[in-house]
C-alpha cells in the first residue's frame, strides 16, 4: 500500500527528435495541492497528456492509486478518478451546456457505481452548474458563452467525473484578476472537499497563492519541487525564468 | 424504463404509418407504385443507416454501396447454395454487412476525417474486385435470380412481398435510429462527432462507440441489400456497387438534415420519389446530375439541411 495518489517515474516523450519530456519523477499525495509551472513549451502540457493517456509514452511509467496506468485510455483513466481540463476549452459543441455535463455523468460515474435516475442526473447537472455559477446559462450552446464560462464550462465538466486527481490546465489564461481569485477560491474548495488538484498555471499570483507545493519543467526536465518559496528562490528556476 | 416505452409507442406509430402506406399502395393497385416504392424505402433505410455513422458520429463512410453489395451478393450466394426464404436472407445479410462493418472500423477508425472517407471507399473498390473474380456468383457477368412465381404462405404478388420486407426494414431502420438518439449512445456518439479527446476525457470510450456505429450502420444497409437480386432480377457487380447508392445514402442525409433521425427520411422520400419522377418523365440518366446539383446547392445554402431550415424558422417565429 502505497499513500502515493499519483507516481510519475521515469518518464519520457519523444516527438520524432524532439525530447519533449526527459526522465520525469513525480509523486503526488492524496490532499495535495499542487501547482507546475515552466516556460511555454517545456512539457506540462505533455506531461498532462502522458498521465491522462491522451498521448502515449516512450519509457517510464504513470501509476494512480498504485496501478500501472499503461495500455489504459483516456476514458479509462477518466474512470478510474482522473480528470483533466483542456488549455484551449474544448466543450461539445452540438450540445447545451447542461448536455455537455450529461455526459461525464453517464459515461463516467454511471459506470462507476449505481446508475444515476434522469432526475438524479438533472439535479447534479444543476449543481455543478451553480457550483462554477453558470446555472442561468443550462439551455444555452458553448458557441454563446464568454471565454470566462467556457473555462468554467471546461471545469464543470472535469468536476462532473467526480475526480480523485483534477488536473486543471491553464484554467485562468485570459481571465481579469476578480476571474482568477474566483477560480483559485473554487480550486481550494474543490481541494478541501478531498481532491487532489494539480494546476496548470502562467498567472504566478493564482500559483502562489493556490499551490501548498511548486514542480518547475524547463526543456523537458524537472529542475524544481518543492515548497513555493524555496522554489521561486531556486537559482536554477530564477534563471530559465530570467534569463542570465 | 420511460424511454423504453416511449420508444415502443414510436415502433408502434412507425408500423401504423407503414401499414397505412402499404394498404394506401395497394389501393392505388398499380404494380408500378411498388416498382417505384421500394426503391423509395430502399433510399429511406441507406440513407438512415448511413447517417448513424457519418450523421451522428460525424465519420464520412464512402462505402454504401459496399455494404449494400455485400447483402445483395449474399442472397445470390444462398440463392444458389440454399435458397432460403428472404426474411431469412434480410438477417444473414445484416450479419455479413454488420461484420465487415467492425472489420472495417477495427482498421480505419484511427483514421479521422478525410483518410476515414478514403479508406471507405477503398474498401469498395476491394470488395467489388473480389466479387467480379468470383465465379460461383456470377463473376463479372453478373447471376441470374429468378423469383420465385408467389410467396409460399401468403397470397401476395411477389413485388407486394418485397415491398412490405422494405416497408418492414424501414421501419426497423428508423426506429433504431430515433432510439439512438434519445438514448445514453446517442449523447455518446455526438460527443465524437464534436471532439473525441474531450470526450475520452470525459470517460466515452470513443474506439468502442465507433465500432458499435459502424457495425449497425453497416448491417442496416446489408439488410437493405439483402432482397434486392430478387427485385432486379439479374445482379452484376456494377449494379450493387453502383455509385449512385454512395451518393445518395450521403445526399439525402445532407439534404434532409444529419442530426436527427428526421432528416435521412425527408431527404430519402423526397430526393428517391423525384429521381422515380425524373426516371419515368425525362431520362435515368438525369438522376445523380439532379442529386448531385441538389447537393452542393444544400452545402452551401442550408447545411444543417431542411430539418436545420424548419428549426430555424420555427426559432426565428
Amino acid at each position: 500500500m502505497t499513500a502515493q495518489l499519483l507516481e510519475v517515474e521515469r518518464l519520457s516523450k519523444r516527438f520524432g527528435g524532439f525530447i519533449a519530456l526527459d526522465d520525469i519523477n513525480l509523486a503526488i499525495t492524496a490532499g495535495e495541492r499542487v501547482g507546475l509551472i515552466g516556460p511555454n513549451g517545456s512539457g506540462k502540457s505533455t506531461l498532462v497528456n502522458c498521465v491522462c493517456g491522451t498521448l502515449v509514452n516512450e519509457a517510464g511509467s504513470v501509476r494512480f492509486e498504485g496501478r500501472d496506468l499503461a495500455g489504459h485510455s483516456a476514458h479509462q483513466r477518466t474512470r478510474l478518478g482522473m480528470a483533466r481540463s483542456f488549455q484551449l476549452p474544448r466543450p461539445f459543441a452540438s450540445m447545451t451546456v447542461a448536455d455537455n455535463l450529461r455526459v461525464p455523468l453517464l459515461y463516467t460515474v454511471n459506470a462507476r457505481r449505481r446508475v444515476l435516475s434522469e432526475a438524479d442526473i438533472a439535479k447534479r447537472c444543476e449543481e455543478l452548474l451553480t457550483l462554477v455559477s453558470l446555472a442561468h446559462r443550462s439551455r444555452h450552446l458553448p458557441r454563446d458563452l464568454t471565454q470566462v464560462d467556457m473555462r468554467k464550462l471546461e471545469l464543470a465538466r472535469a468536476m462532473a467525473t467526480e475526480p480523485k486527481l483534477l488536473i486543471a490546465d491553464e484554467a485562468m489564461a485570459g481571465l481579469s484578476s476578480a476571474e482568477v481569485n474566483d477560480i483559485v477560491a473554487l480550486l481550494i474548495r474543490l481541494n478541501e472537499s478531498g481532491i487532489t488538484v494539480i494546476l496548470i498555471e502562467h498567472i504566478m499570483r493564482a500559483v502562489m497563492s493556490f499551490s501548498q507545493r511548486l514542480v518547475v519543467l524547463v526543456s523537458g526536465r524537472k529542475i524544481a519541487d518543492g515548497r513555493p518559496d524555496d522554489v521561486m528562490r531556486d537559482a536554477e528556476v530564477e534563471r530559465a525564468y530570467l534569463g542570465q | 424504463m420511460n424511454s423504453a416505452i416511449r420508444s415502443g409507442r414510436f415502433a408502434l406509430e412507425c408500423i401504423l404509418v407503414a401499414a397505412a402506406v402499404f394498404a394506401g399502395a395497394r389501393a392505388i393497385g398499380n404494380d408500378y407504385v411498388f416498382f417505384a416504392g421500394y426503391t423509395v424505402l430502399q433510399f429511406v433505410v441507406l440513407a438512415t443507416a448511413w447517417n448513424i455513422l457519418g450523421g451522428y458520429t460525424g465519420y464520412v463512410n464512402f462505402g454504401t454501396a459496399a455494404f449494400f453489395a455485400l447483402g445483395a451478393y449474399a442472397t445470390v450466394f444462398f440463392h444458389k447454395f440454399y435458397p432460403l426464404p428472404v426474411p431469412v436472407l434480410v438477417a444473414i445479410g445484416a450479419a455479413v454487412s454488420g461484420l465487415v462493418g467492425l472489420g472495417m472500423g477495427y482498421l480505419t477508425l484511427r483514421l479521422r476525417g478525410a483518410f476515414f472517407a478514403i479508406a471507405t471507399l477503398a474498401l469498395a473498390v476491394v470488395l467489388q474486385t473480389l466479387v467480379v473474380n468470383w465465379n460461383y456468383v456470377g463473376g463479372s457477368r453478373g447471376a441470374y435470380v429468378i423469383r420465385p412465381a408467389e410467396v409460399p404462405g401468403l397470397s401476395l404478388p411477389y413485388i407486394q412481398y418485397l415491398f412490405l420486407i422494405m416497408l418492414a426494414l424501414a421501419v426497423i431502420a428508423i426506429a433504431t435510429a430515433r432510439s439512438i438518439e434519445r438514448s445514453k449512445l446517442g449523447y455518446g456518439f455526438a460527443t465524437i462527432r464534436d471532439d473525441e479527446l474531450a470526450a475520452e476525457a470525459s470517460g466515452v470510450p470513443t474506439l468502442r462507440l465507433k465500432l458499435i456505429a459502424t457495425t449497425l450502420s453497416g448491417a442496416l444497409m446489408g439488410m437493405a441489400g439483402a432482397p434486392f437480386p430478387y427485385y432486379i432480377g439479374y445482379l452484376q457487380p456494377s449494379s450493387a456497387f453502383a455509385l449512385e447508392y454512395a451518393v445518395n445514402s450521403i445526399a439525402m442525409p445532407m439534404i434532409g438534415g444529419t442530426t436527427s433521425w428526421i432528416g435521412p427520411l425527408v431527404g430519402a422520400l423526397l430526393m428517391g420519389t423525384l429521381q422515380q419522377v425524373t426516371t419515368v418523365t425525362i431520362s435515368s440518366a438525369v438522376n445523380l446530375l439532379i442529386v448531385g446539383l441538389l447537393l452542393v446547392g444544400f452545402v452551401i445554402i442550408a447545411p444543417n439541411g431542411l430539418v436545420g431550415l424548419a428549426r430555424r424558422a420555427s426559432s426565428q417565429r
